[in-house]
């Protein structure tokens, strides 16, 4: 699969300028399936035209001046008989000439805006959410997305379409939510960065190359985001716990495949880039004022981890206090399982596991292998190697990784009986 | 994949001469543009050589030889880096093309090299085996 090198070009072009001329083309026509098509039927005549003419100086202020003329000529057909645009009539008046003109108008950020929030409302199923945002504001294409998340190109492109339907039949508004509804709606938007940040996070291995872009769309994605709505804590909270985490990307997975303990992970390799600018955002949102939410305690939890220069020097009291207020407005099994970690780090292990304890009943974490893993490891610290040697095979049996099951099951050998 | 733009030096930005209250909002501008984009990772200006010092080796094995500044051929020296992440080098390069003219007066230049990163150093077979697999399945799904 070879392009030319105008094509390359162009395609790079577009990965810059087509979420910018999207947003500001469905606030136009107030319909981001219009505005999508309006944008690839400019992109196609720039295909034309660009490599005879050559790439114009400005080509983002290019496309959306022919996008303009595009979605006027086809608002005039439109008065004659195309069915389409006759049932976008929900406020009862299509976009008006007057709308166009004033299009150039207005800060983009805030267009963007109003694009990712439509791209991620509630009333879309997760999975449309997540591809609707690579597509049109990530700009990857139908293949890029289905790549990702390894499904067939055909299923990505299904969804979008069925996303897009989604929206006009809901009649959703192309807005920026106000008031109690925007802390909701700002919290879906994250949730949907997020879960794209995990699967490429968690999935990343020796030669799997596909999941970082996800990784990364996301992490930009983020930092888009903390610029255009830069006075909300979270979104800084979220880019900090996104760019701190990418920073042991590289020490994460051996080059054989297996898994490696954040404790005894290479920190020589971890990227201070990233680290600085995790920190720098989490900064940032504590600048701000409000107390810390959810994404923000992650990230001070994980900045803890990025400031030891060895694992020795880890803060564990300043973790152990964060994840005691993490557990107050975002409380979960895992993060009691976590704060029990932390716990037995500051206090003994005896502490620790008093806490472990009270979570063995807890149904959700019942085929959860970092549990009794965790147990395992406190028994260990106590001397109760033949509980431990047990609590390491049950960890090994619930675990879907096959490298993990390895390191699990050496555990267990190792927990030579000393009574 | 990441790049670095780097802003040369001129006899100006050797000498201390500021640059104009132009060309210092275009830059920043052009900065909340890449910010804005998602793709800045970070930015700096240098001091002039005058303030630095060079460090050589000519006799192998033997202490190194310190030079202090300014160093002449101002336009082999470093004024500053701009560092962005991309998905191309043509969305570098693009990027690259948007950046200001550093200097106005016919002596500006920006150099765009891209930056290595761990995999580009990995010589590990089973790494590069796997990678190949990988590839392959994706044309397979490519074709399905």
């Amino acid at each position: 699969m070879t392009f030319s090198a105008t094509e390359r070009t162009i395609d790079a072009i577009w990965r810059i300028e087509s979420a910018n001329l999207i947003a500001r083309l469905a606030r136009m026509v107030r319909d981001i399936g219009l505005a999508e098509d309006i944008a690839q039927d400019a992109l196609v005549i720039a295909l034309e035209r660009w490599p005879e003419t050559g790439i114009p100086d400005n080509p983002g202020a290019w496309l959306m001046t022919t996008a303009k003329r595009r979605a006027i000529d086809l608002m005039r057909r439109s008065k004659l008989s195309d069915q389409k645009y006759k049932e976008l009539g929900h406020s009862s008046d299509l976009y008006t000439e007057h709308d166009l003109e004033n299009a150039m108008d207005g800060e983009i950020g805030d267009d963007l805006l109003r694009l990712i929030f439509t791209t991620c409302h509630p009333v879309l199923s997760r999975e449309a959410r997540v591809a609707l945002t690579l597509r049109l504001l990530g700009g990857l294409t139908t293949e890029e997305i289905a790549h990702a998340f390894l499904v067939a190109e055909s299923t990505i492109a299904q969804r979008i379409v069925r996303a897009k339907r989604t929206l006009s039949s809901a009649r959703v508004l192309f807005e920026v939510p106000v008031g109690e509804e925007l802390k909701e709606r700002l919290s879906t938007v994250l949730e949907v960065i997020y879960l794209m940040f995990n699967e490429g996070y968690t999935a990343t291995s020796g030669g799997n190359w596909i999941r970082p872009l996800l990784c990364r769309e996301a992490l930009r994605l983020g930092r888009i985001l903390a610029e255009i709505a830069s006075t909300e804590p979270e979104v800084h909270g979220l880019v900090a716990l996104m760019e701190i985490q990418s920073s042991r990307f590289k020490t994460r997975v051996s080059p054989m495949g297996e898994p490696i303990l954040l404790m005894d992970q290479n920190r020589a390799l971890w990227d201070h880039l990233l680290i600085r600018r995790g920190l720098a955002a989490l900064e940032f949102a504590q600048k701000l004022g409000r107390p810390l939410g959810p994404y923000a305690l992650q990230a001070a939890i994980s900045a803890c981890h990025a400031r030891a220069r060895t694992a020795s020097e880890t803060d564990w009291t300043r973790i152990a206090a964060l994840y005691e207020a993490l557990a107050q407005i975002a409380p979960s099994p895992v993060v009691e399982l976590n704060r029990a970690v932390a716990i037995a780090m500051v206090f003994g292990p005896a502490f620790g596991l008093q806490i472990v304890d009270e979570l063995t009943s807890e149904p959700s974490l019942k085929e959860y292998h970092l549990l009794p893993s965790v147990r395992g490891d406190l028994l260990v610290k106590l001397g109760h190697m033949d509980e431990a040697k047990e609590e390491f095979e049950r960890a090994a049996s619930l675990t879907h990784n096959a490298r993990e099951r390895e390191l699990l099951l050496k555990r267990a050998a190792e927990c030579v009986s000393s009574e | 994949m990441r790049f670095m733009m780097i802003v040369k030096a001129t006899k100006d930005s050797e000498t201390g001469v500021m640059p104009s209250q132009e060309l210092v909002e275009a830059m920043l501008r052009y900065n909340e543009e890449l910010a804005r984009a998602g793709v800045l990772l970070a930015a700096d200006g240098l001091h002039p050589s005058s303030n630095g010092i060079r460090i050589s080796y000519p006799e192998p094995g033997s202490k190194p030889k310190i030079t202090d500044g300014p160093f002449t051929e101002a336009k082999e020296l470093i004024a500053g880096y701009t560092l962005i992440e991309v998905n191309s080098r043509e969305e570098a390069i693009e990027w690259a093309m948007r950046m200001p003219d550093p200097h106005g007066y016919g002596g500006g230049e920006i150099e765009l090299r891209q930056v290595f990163e761990a995999q580009d150093l990995t010589q590990n077979q089973e790494t590069l085996a796997k990678e190949a697999a990988l590839r392959e399945q994706m044309e397979r799904l490519k074709k399905s």
